[in-house]
């Protein structure tokens, strides 16, 4: 058969076997490619945190799987759709303070809080339902700026005004409810419940991925976040160009409260009740700060994102909920959960450092 | 010990910037006693002075962060009272500030458009941010590879650069330069006073250097002020003084405040 084809189309069989010369064109073009692929990789791995915590949450979530296959069911991952959406919902503000060289301690209790503001609004005023929340995100509103004014004009440093906030909040809460949990207002157990927070479903993932995007999109792509980078990075010189960096840090302690008002309020309806320990206080701020710093954020202000706090947030649901699955008591948790911060903050201060010098 | 300066009748209109009798106290503490400065249009003037002769309190008061308690600036020849430093820009007079003036983790190009960006609602116009600033700085001559790469990257001559280009870039008429070559290599210094002559060359835009190694910046100078005791003392073109004139006339005052330290034990 080869004969024939020899004897029928010399030419074409010689037009299919690529001359030396061609194939050593081929295989420089293989070499500089994966090189290029390599440089791509590694300059995607050092310029971009998210990349490496995605790894981290795959490599987990294979590793649980192969533990315990059950780790990968619809079911499971709800849970830990659940148990990611309010934090990443808490650390998305929180990124955006950390980056204008700020923290917020108080949004612990102002996830509290909203929901009772909620409640209050809608059992005792008799607002409607969907104002009564948005009432609430208000108030919320107010906080965060009450924790930028005190931080801001009076300057309080941030981390000692919201340890304030913090407790003064939980003292609202706890008074104002006598520490007693509250119902879901009757109006909003239906329809509302379903699209901000069911029981069991993927709404509240759905707003916390939403709330990611949109945030990552206003922290890379628009003035806002732009200045946002510029306040925390270098104060003096963002406010030598004439950006208004009280606005801008009191504007994201705004939102940040808002945020963690509306995560709450949306924990309160999946688990149905208003609870005053909704979320266990300090356990909020402490979760969203370490998803954040494990998303690649800095405390020094001037870098950090949101889709690695969100990534950051996913880890931390899958270490908590894997743990579980594979039968290890829930206390070596916070060991993990203290070494990832530990390593990821070692290994941030080295990339910075490689960045720095442009080894990229 | 005042030198008798040239009086200049209101109204001279070839000046750029003038003030007069300026003056600053700082409650017990007279920072500028009485100020008479003028840079002409397109001027480069360098100016002088040991440290707490008041030059920072000069600059301060130029740029708009300060207000004078006493005296008046006049830019293009028209009285002005500056609200703050938003406003001093706004009439065309923009500070450089030695390293403090870049956003280290933003881009070169972000940097350039800082507080000026260019949007496509409600979004960053990147693409033409990128492409402007790239022009502009090719256009003056600053040779930055990579408009896209992060400021922390570059070397402080390149910051510098930046800086004076986005100054430069955003209609600044009176520049001021706040220690432009300070901790600076000879290479990165030569750079920055390239930029400047070009920039002279140009003439749309006059530039007072404060300095506090005045041999480095002497020859792209047209003029000498001298700031002592918060007054100018001393006022000569570049090419009527030298570098041994101005070491004479620091090292003197140094001797003399010895002499009176001594003199007071």
């Amino acid at each position: 058969m080869s004969d024939n084809v020899q004897v029928v189309e010399p030419a074409e069989q010689a037009d299919f076997r690529p001359e030396p010369a061609k194939w050593r064109k081929i295989l420089i073009w293989m070499r500089d490619t994966s090189r290029r692929a390599l440089i791509l990789l590694r300059h995607t791995f050092l310029q971009r945190r998210e990349a490496s915590v995605l790894i981290v949450a795959l490599a987990l979530m294979g590793y649980f799987e192969y533990n315990r296959s059950i780790f990968l069911s619809q079911s499971n991952l709800l849970n830990i759709a659940q148990a990611t959406a309010p934090n990443a919902i808490v650390a998305t503000g929180i990124v955006l303070l950390l980056i204008s060289g700020e923290i917020d301690l108080s949004v612990g209790m102002t996830f509290a809080l909203a929901p009772f503001l909620m409640h209050y609004f809608a059992d005792f005023y008799g607002v409607p339902s969907i104002p009564a929340i948005l009432f609430a995100l208000v108030v919320a509103a107010g906080i965060g700026w009450f924790n930028g004014f005190v931080s801001i004009v009076l300057r309080v440093p941030s981390f000692v005004a919201t340890l304030g906030t913090f407790y003064a909040l939980q003292g609202i809460v706890l008074t104002t409810s006598h520490a007693y949990p509250a119902e879901i207002p009757k109006g909003m157990d239906g329809a509302i419940r379903q699209w901000i927070g069911p029981p069991s479903g993927w709404a509240e993932l759905i707003w916390a991925v939403g709330i990611v995007v949109v945030f990552h999109i206003v922290l890379t792509r628009t003035r806002w976040g732009l200045h946002t980078i510029s306040v925390g990075g270098n104060s003096i010189g963002a406010t030598e160009a004439g950006i208004r960096s009280r606005r801008i840090k009191i504007g994201n302690f705004m939102i940040a409260s808002v945020l963690a008002g509306f995560a709450g309020i949306a924990e309160a309806f999946r688990v149905h009740t208003i609870d005053p320990n909704l979320g266990g206080g300090a356990q909020i701020p402490f979760l969203a700060i370490s998803a954040a710093v494990i998303g690649g954020t800095a405390l020094a202000g001037g870098s950090g994102t949101v889709a690695g706090a969100f990534l950051g947030a996913l880890v931390l649901a899958e270490l908590q909920d894997g743990f579980n699955l594979i039968g290890i008591s829930a206390n070596p948790y916070f060991l993990i959960l203290g070494g990832a911060i530990l390593v990821s903050m070692i290994a941030n201060q080295y990339l910075s450092r490689l960045r720095r010098t442009g080894r990229t | 010990m005042s030198v008798d300066l040239q009086p200049r009748t209101p109204g001279h209109d070839t000046d750029a910037l003038r003030v007069e009798h300026i003056a600053k106290r700082f409650g017990a503490l007279t920072a500028l006693r009485d100020v008479n400065m003028h840079l002409g249009k397109g001027e480069v003037l360098g100016l002088i002075g040991d440290n707490g002769a008041g030059k920072s309190t000069l600059i301060k008061i130029i740029c708009g962060y300060h207000r004078p308690d006493d005296g008046q600036i006049y830019v293009d020849g028209t009285e002005i009272s500056l609200r703050s430093v938003d406003h001093a820009r706004s009439v065309g007079i923009d500070t450089v500030y030695q390293d403090l003036a870049l956003v280290n983790e933003l881009s070169v190009y972000h940097n350039m458009f800082l507080n000026r960006e260019r949007v496509r609602w409600p979004f960053l116009h990147n693409r033409l941010m990128r492409r402007l600033a790239k022009e502009h700085l090719d256009d003056m001559g600053v040779n930055i590879p990579d408009v896209t790469v992060e400021v922390a990257k570059l070397s402080g001559g390149q910051r510098q650069a930046i800086a004076v280009a986005r100054s430069v870039y955003s209609d600044a008429k009176v520049l001021l330069l706040d220690e432009p070559l300070a901790a600076m290599g000879a290479k990165e210094g030569a750079l920055i006073l390239d930029l400047i002559r070009d920039l002279k060359a140009r003439g749309n835009v006059s530039i007072i250097i404060i300095a506090h190694n005045y041999a480095q910046v002497l020859d792209v100078c047209d003029r000498i002020n001298v700031l002592q005791h918060g007054e100018i003392t001393f006022d000569k073109a570049t090419a009527d003084t030298s570098v041994q004139e101005l070491t004479d006339l620091v090292v003197s005052e140094y001797q003399a405040a010895r002499a009176k330290r001594a003199a007071g034990d």
